[in-house]
């Protein structure tokens, strides 16, 4: 039976556009989020929070606080069970210590950043909780702060967390350094040697939020046996419950966690804030306690992205032929430590074909949340630097910056800025398809400016389990367990009807509580399509050989004697005999006789993810009396491998892009002196809205992924890191002076095109 | 034997060589082999790897077969968001 063919299909159902599964349930209100349930008896939990960017905590007294009636528990960070030694657990942008964890959800001996978490109350009601928390006395003793990357990389810092550096940290370095990584090839000064020009210059970009709009909010009941549920919205649900086992002193089979429909997550819900402290609370008051952060906390508490300092040189012949490269990358990572500067100091130059190339990492500790992952962490910030200057440098030569990166593109057997040799890629294809676009051509008006930007990511797969049911009335369901933060309900059941030789319309996809299926990695990496669609397509060729085999038993063939082809199983061979072909819906029907239900399954870690290219072009138009930049044109052209819903990757690639304008304008962590957030909201951090948006216009190229049986790529990072250095460019252009901080708001645009008069 | 590309803040650990050569015939081999040979490199491996094998790239697949001309590239853990 070819049921593993390799060789390039026409498709039957995979890149069709079907109505979205959640559609009807998300615009009538019937879906349920985070904070839409609900159990008997259910508390208020709510959270205490460090009013300062740093400080000891030398006491915590809850006394007043649990005399309040109607209160029915307060926890501190001793409620957490002793954990004996550390491990390292994976939260999506980074593998973290679990220690760690426990000190962000509760501060242990000092107060980190300011909103960190320090105390919990669970009370009858909203009003008593908030009274219960003006109650608990902290006792602080206010140290210095730090805020600023490069400041807290300087020996006389204030010191975060003293003894947290890697081994790879050379000596003699801040105690805020955590982290160092270093890549490249070749010789960098006989490149730079053979430059007719060289370009070096500095960056600053802001940390900014994922800005989704569902806040984050959980249930937790924990039975008087010591079993618990929780329900919560996440991007995954394995993580949290072995990480919330792990704080609880509890065995993950006893914890089992269901994920919520989910408002955005980007990377922001891999990890976990409040889900252990409902558990102490629900633990403590023996009654199911809810807690929903208000829209400050998220601001405040939950993890941005880095914040970055970077500095940038390379050398061009004339010609446009790129001579060398380096970047040096310094990273905030907030009050915990991180290694998100290895995913951007190896993506920096990863667009280039380069004989000489090195990138310098710092993962840097300061008084800021813990940074948490948002679409390809590390890689905007690496690839806005390296992008602004590349487009310096064809402004300086007047060549055209499409065929600079034609000139340069990486491609397949390119030795990588990072390591390896690239298979198939698709970024000279995207180039072209960029040149060929009639953005590319239409003339600018006076005042506007034209910027471009190449991007890169590398995707990747991990741990996933699915299960196919064949239902008795020829339907099918499939149980994942990856929460659907970007179409991939729809996606999947595209592949398994794909598979099947069903229509789409026969296969519902469904998300699986923890205790219903095997474990699955988070909802990140771009993964989902890639990994739970591979094993998809394996759970649903697991059951065509079942349903292969139950036909052969009918017929009295051999098993071997039958394959399947367009959703039905068929004799095969000179001798199978001649039957005509049983459906899927006809075994299925008969199944219960002969030999029980029908079932899929596949459980694998999948690797193979292929990287992925995206090219965005960008118009826009500068009011030169108040700084205000208006986007006038935005056109993403990205290679997706294989497009399975075609409307989900235009919607990423939109939504990457529009993300990407909002970090390159106006979103910025805003700190005072005092080293408090003054814009926790969202009249104060400006995310772009539609009126300030133009039609993101979208192309998918399909160059596809050898790792994949459709050739599937992630497409859901990409497009977020190319916008950063395609809008600096077109404001770059159209003021005519570099801008290298970001985000490029009124006013610093405004200075910017004051200096330059 | 397998000639295993490092990144460059390893090569502090392995003598300032940035490919070194270890006998290995699969990913947790090859591992294994580094962490004794080079114990600098440890630290680095229990907190997680990634490998590219041919361009391919793998964050956790021990028993991935390395061909004698294989190209091996250790990488940090790939991660995401």
């Amino acid at each position: 039976m070819a049921l593993d063919s390799s060789s390039k299909r026409v498709f039957k159902v995979v890149g069709t556009r079907p109505p979205r599964p959640d559609g009807v349930d998300k615009v009538t209100g019937r879906a349920l989020y985070g904070a839409d349930v609900s159990a008997p008896g259910m508390l208020v939990g709510r959270i205490l929070r460090s009013p300062h960017a740093h400080a000891r905590i030398r006491a915590i007294d809850t006394t007043a606080a649990e005399a309040l009636p109607g209160v029915k528990a307060v926890v501190t960070a001793r409620d957490f069970a002793r954990l004996e030694g550390d491990k390292i657990i994976d939260m999506g942008e980074d593998r973290t210590s679990l220690r760690d964890v426990r000190d962000n959800c509760l501060a242990r001996d000092k107060a980190l950043y300011d909103g960190h978490a320090v105390a919990a109350v669970a009370a009858l009601t909203p009003e008593i909780a908030r009274a219960a928390l003006k109650l608990i006395a902290v006792d602080y003793e206010i140290l210095p702060h730090v805020i600023d990357v490069d400041a807290a990389m300087r020996p006389d810092a204030p010191v975060v967390l003293a003894g947290r550096a890697h081994e790879n940290v050379p000596g003699g370095m801040s105690p805020n350094v955590t982290n160092h990584s270093e890549f490249g090839h070749g010789d960098l000064e006989a490149g730079f040697a053979q430059a007719d020009r060289i370009v070096e210059r500095s960056f600053t970009t802001a940390a900014t939020h994922q800005g989704y709009i569902e806040p984050h909010a959980c249930l937790a009941s924990v039975t008087g046996d010591g079993r618990a549920d929780l329900w919560c919205c996440t991007q995954g649900q394995y993580n949290v419950r072995d990480i919330c086992a792990d704080l609880m002193g509890m065995q993950a089979s006893q914890l089992r966690v269901t994920a919520s429909e989910i408002g955005g997550g980007f990377g922001g819900k891999t990890v976990v804030f409040i889900e252990p402290v409902a558990l102490l609370l629900a633990r403590k008051s023996g009654r199911p306690v809810k807690i929903v952060m208000s829209r400050e906390e998220v601001f405040r508490a939950t993890g941005p992205t880095v914040s970055a300092s970077i500095d940038v040189r390379i050398g061009m012949a004339r010609d446009g032929r790129i001579t060398a490269g380096e970047a040096v990358l310094r990273y905030s990572g907030g009050a915990f430590p991180c290694e998100t500067v290895d995913m951007g100091a190896q993506a920096a130059f990863a667009c280039y074909d380069l004989r000489a190339v090195r990138t310098l990492g710092w993962n840097v500790l300061t008084n800021r949340p813990k940074e948490a992952a948002y679409r390809a962490p590390g890689a905007p910030q690496a690839i806005y630097a390296v992008e602004s200057v590349v487009d310096e440098l064809c402004q300086g030569f007047g060549l055209d910056p499409l065929e600079v990166r034609l000139k340069n593109a990486a491609r397949k057997g390119t030795k990588s800025s990072y390591g390896p040799t690239f298979e198939a890629i698709g970024l000279e294809a995207t180039l072209e398809a960029a040149k060929a676009h009639p953005h590319y051509s239409a003339p600018l008006g006076p005042g506007q400016g034209r910027g471009l930007s190449a991007g890169f990511w590398f995707n990747f797969g991990g741990n996933t389990s699915v299960s196919l049911s064949v239902n008795t009335d020829g339907t099918v369901g499939i149980t994942e367990g990856n929460p659907d933060i970007g179409g991939s309900r729809a996606s999947i059941s595209l592949m398994a009807a794909e598979e099947l030789g069903i229509p789409y319309e026969r296969v519902r996809t469904a998300i699986a509580d923890t205790s219903s299926l095997g474990h699955n990695d988070v909802t990140d990496g771009s993964r989902v399509t890639f990994a739970v669609g591979l094993a998809t397509i394996k759970a649903a060729r697991d059951a065509k050989q079942k349903m292969c085999a139950r036909a052969a038993r009918i017929w009295g063939i051999d098993e071997e004697a039958v394959l399947w082809e367009d959703g039905a199983a068929k004799p095969s061979g000179p001798n199978a005999g001649d039957f005509p072909p049983m459906t899927l819906a006809e075994i299925a029907a008969v199944s219960f006789k002969t030999g029980g239900p029908i079932a899929g399954h596949n459980e694998a870690h999948a690797d193979g993810a292929g990287v992925s290219f995206g090219v965005h072009i960008c118009d826009v138009e500068v009011d030169r009396e108040t700084g205000a930049t208006k986007v006038l044109r935005y056109t993403v052209i990205q290679d997706a491998g294989k497009a399975v819903h075609p409307d989900y990757v235009e919607g990423q690639m939109q939504g990457g892009a529009v993300q990407g304008i909002g970090w390159a304008l106006n979103e910025e962590y805003i700190y005072g002196e005092d080293g408090r957030l003054q814009n926790a909201g969202f009249l104060d951090y400006r995310v772009p809205v539609a009126s300030d948006l133009p039609n993101i216009d979208t192309v998918i190229l399909e160059i596809p992924n050898p790792g994949h049986p459709y050739g599937v790529r992630g497409v859901g990072e990409t497009p977020i890191v190319p916008p950063l250095a395609a809008l600096s460019n077109a404001v770059s252009r159209a003021i005519g002076q570099r801008m290298t901080r970001l985000p490029m708001s009124p006013p610093r645009v405004l200075e910017a095109i004051n200096a330059g008069r | 034997m397998v000639a295993v590309t490092l990144w460059g803040s390893l090569r502090r650990f392995t003598g300032g060589e940035g490919q070194v050569e270890v006998e290995a015939r699969n990913f947790k081999e090859l591992l294994d082999r580094l962490a004794e040979t080079y114990p600098g490199l440890k630290p680095q491996i229990d907190r997680g790897v990634s490998l590219a094998l041919d361009g391919r790239i793998y964050r956790e697949a021990w028993f991935t077969e390395i061909g004698p001309d294989s190209e091996v590239v250790l990488m940090p853990y790939m991660t995401g968001g």
